[in-house]
């Protein structure tokens, strides 16, 4: 079945180490072209390194980290910039630049990327902040004016801003009522389907796990420990996984 | 095929717009001129048949370009997506924004005339908010003199050693300067008249009385001053301060009376070293330019200067140190939001803590003129 599919993101081996403490060792992690994918493991296992290392904001020891085919580590700066373009990153607050408003935000990576006429830009902009659900009223805001669930929202209209193949989620629902939890859910379900996004989604969230992701990925142990659907994670009796996919949140977020 | 194209097609009554190639935002510039020619006031078939890729920029462009032409009257109709395509393109239609942009900000000159009008009441505003909270550290300082447990005192030899301490080796080697400068423009200056020798009374009058105490509080307002405004705005910020409310733990007390205490017990000490390493400075280069032997310095130094110079300059010390300490904290108590709004309040803290310190001294050389000291 994998072997039909393409990978847009190889990891093999990685190995990441904050002084003594060792993060990663020997991580291998594939993902598929068009899936979303939720990361999940223990707090300190090192979902938010292993993102980070994949977009390049952390270096690691060892390994080999493969973006549509081409080695990001070992990547020239041009061929860096040309595969930042075709991602995009939500991190878990929207990470929103604070002295621009939202529609400038948006705008930012369109401005830095693109050679577009202003107006198109605009038009642009608004059109992906309508798409992320927000009313046209934000545009204009700065982001301390908006409430937790609307920074998420811009963030990730900005994420979206030049079209990305993949999109990288830290956390997209954590701090949301169960309602903006949701929704946010159907949203980036919604913008996966019609921009026929690759999702690569940290996540504690088991409602998420059960409403969007076509695979989970087990980070335990400093590796990857299994990967497959809902139903699988079910049949593994490794305890960790055992206790958070039979835990008494997860029976009520499958009922 | 990385451009994309447009061709028109006239059909009988109507137009066909061929669209080929990669329909993407980095693209839309190359389709734009061929848009624009589309006939209008005919029925029109716009076909996707040929286009490789399409992303939202591209979609949002199409759906413009049906807008327009339906506007003016045409029947417009697209054919040739690819399921994939027509469910971005539906995406698209749906989420289009509806209403018209945001409202520009208003210009003119009442708006101008009113901008000026808000600025000013916010400042006079400002000057009443930094008058209640020296109230406010006042009040709280001296209910810590009565009551001396109160004072937290891990924090305050903390903050003595950021602000003094480790403000050593700048503030020596500024008035060691400061004293080699006065001394090589001094002695050019006086050589003229005959007068080297008072060189001496120039440098020990002027660092003793104004320079040493002076500098040594405009660095120490660029350098605690603003530290200050950084960390308890960025503290503002991830609500620890609000924590400590909640606590029932008084920031005035917590975090700005240590900091207030701090700076008016150290400022006078870094003052007395920036005093002993002006005159260092200024003997140096009187003793290599002049011939001044050190001990000639000295002697002249007991002779001509007067203590009460020094007693002037120390006497100015504690009230830089509060006002510096004052400002930092108070700007740092107003920051909101975003981290911007540290950056900003930094900045006014070390100008407003900057010229406050200069219009003090302005102040206290005049009274010092006045009651002949």
């Amino acid at each position: 079945m994998s072997g039909s599919r393409e990978a847009v993101i190889e990891v093999r081996g990685l190995v990441n180490r904050f002084g003594s403490q060792v993060v990663h060792d020997g991580l291998d992690l594939d993902v598929y072209r068009g899936e979303v994918l939720g990361v999940v493991g223990g707090s300190g296992t090192g979902k938010s390194v292993l993102l980070r290392t994949i977009v390049g904001l952390n270096r690691p020891q060892a390994g080999e980290i493969r973006v549509f085919g081409r080695d990001v580590l070992r990547a020239s700066e041009a061929e860096r910039r040309e595969i930042e373009k075709r991602w995009g990153v939500l991190f878990q607050d929207g990470a929103l630049f604070s002295s621009l408003t939202v529609l400038q935000n948006v705008e930012a990576p369109m401005r830095e990327q693109l050679a577009l006429p202003h107006s198109m830009m605009k038009a642009l902009g608004e059109l992906k902040i309508s798409m992320v659900g927000l009313p046209p009223l934000a545009c204009g805001k700065f982001p301390s004016e908006l409430s937790g669930g609307m920074r998420k929202r811009a963030g990730l209209a900005r994420a979206l801003a030049l079209d990305p193949e993949i999109v990288f989620l830290d956390e997209p629902t954590a701090g949301l009522d169960p309602i903006g939890a949701a929704a946010f859910d159907d949203l980036i379900g919604q913008l996966q389907k019609s921009l026929g996004l690759t999702v690569f989604m940290v996540t504690h969230d088991l409602d998420s796990l059960h409403a969007i992701c076509d695979r989970i990925a087990v980070l335990a142990e400093r590796k990857v420990l299994v990967t497959g659907s809902m139903a699988d994670m079910l049949k593994v009796d490794h305890p960790w996984v055992h206790e958070y996919f039979h835990g008494p949140r997860a029976r009520a977020a499958m009922a | 095929m990385n451009g994309a194209s447009v061709t028109i097609r006239r059909d009988g009554e109507g137009a066909v717009l061929e669209l080929a190639g990669r329909v993407v935002m980095g693209t839309l510039h190359l389709i734009e001129p061929g848009l624009r020619r589309a006939p209008s006031g005919v029925p029109v078939v716009i076909d996707l048949g040929g286009v490789a890729a399409l992303d939202t920029g591209g979609a949002w462009r199409i759906l413009e370009l049906r807008r327009t032409l339906e506007a003016e009257g045409a029947r417009v109709e697209i054919v040739g997506a690819d399921p994939h395509e027509a469910e971005l393109l539906d995406a698209v239609a749906r989420s289009l924004p509806r209403a018209e942009g945001i409202e520009e900000p208003p210009r003119g000159l009442v708006p101008w005339i009113a901008g000026v009008g808000e600025t000013i009441v916010d400042l006079g505003r400002t000057s009443i908010e930094i008058l209640g909270f020296i109230g406010l550290v006042v009040a709280r300082a001296g209910r810590t003199l009565v009551q001396p447990g109160r004072l937290r005192l891990t924090a305050l030899v903390h903050h003595m050693q950021e602000v003094g301490f480790n403000a050593v080796p700048i503030v020596s080697l500024m008035a060691f300067l400061i004293g080699v400068v006065l001394a090589f423009q001094g002695s050019v200056q006086l050589r003229q008249f005959g007068a080297e020798v008072f060189v001496v009374n120039l440098i020990a009058i002027s660092v003793l009385r104004e320079l040493g105490i002076l500098l040594t509080a405009i660095i120490v307002a660029g350098r605690s001053g603003s530290a200050f405004t950084a960390a308890i705005g960025s503290m503002k910020i991830r609500e620890e301060v609000d924590a400590m409310r909640t606590l029932g733990l008084d920031p005035i007390e917590v975090l700005v009376l240590p900091r207030v205490f701090a700076l008016i017990l150290m400022l006078p000490v870094l003052g007395f070293i920036a005093n002993v390493m002006g005159l260092v400075g200024g003997g140096l280069m009187s003793w290599i330019e002049l011939g001044v032997s050190p001990g000639m310095f000295v002697t002249r130094l007991y002779e001509t200067t007067d203590v009460w110079h020094l007693g002037v300059g120390f006497i100015k010390a504690p009230f830089f140190a509060f006002v510096i300490g004052v400002i930092g904290c108070y700007e740092g108590l107003k920051v909101e939001g975003s981290a911007e709004s540290v950056g900003r309040l930094t900045t006014a803290s070390v100008v407003l803590s900057i010229f406050s310190v200069i219009v003090i001294d302005a102040v206290f050389s005049v009274f010092f003129a006045e009651i002949g000291v």
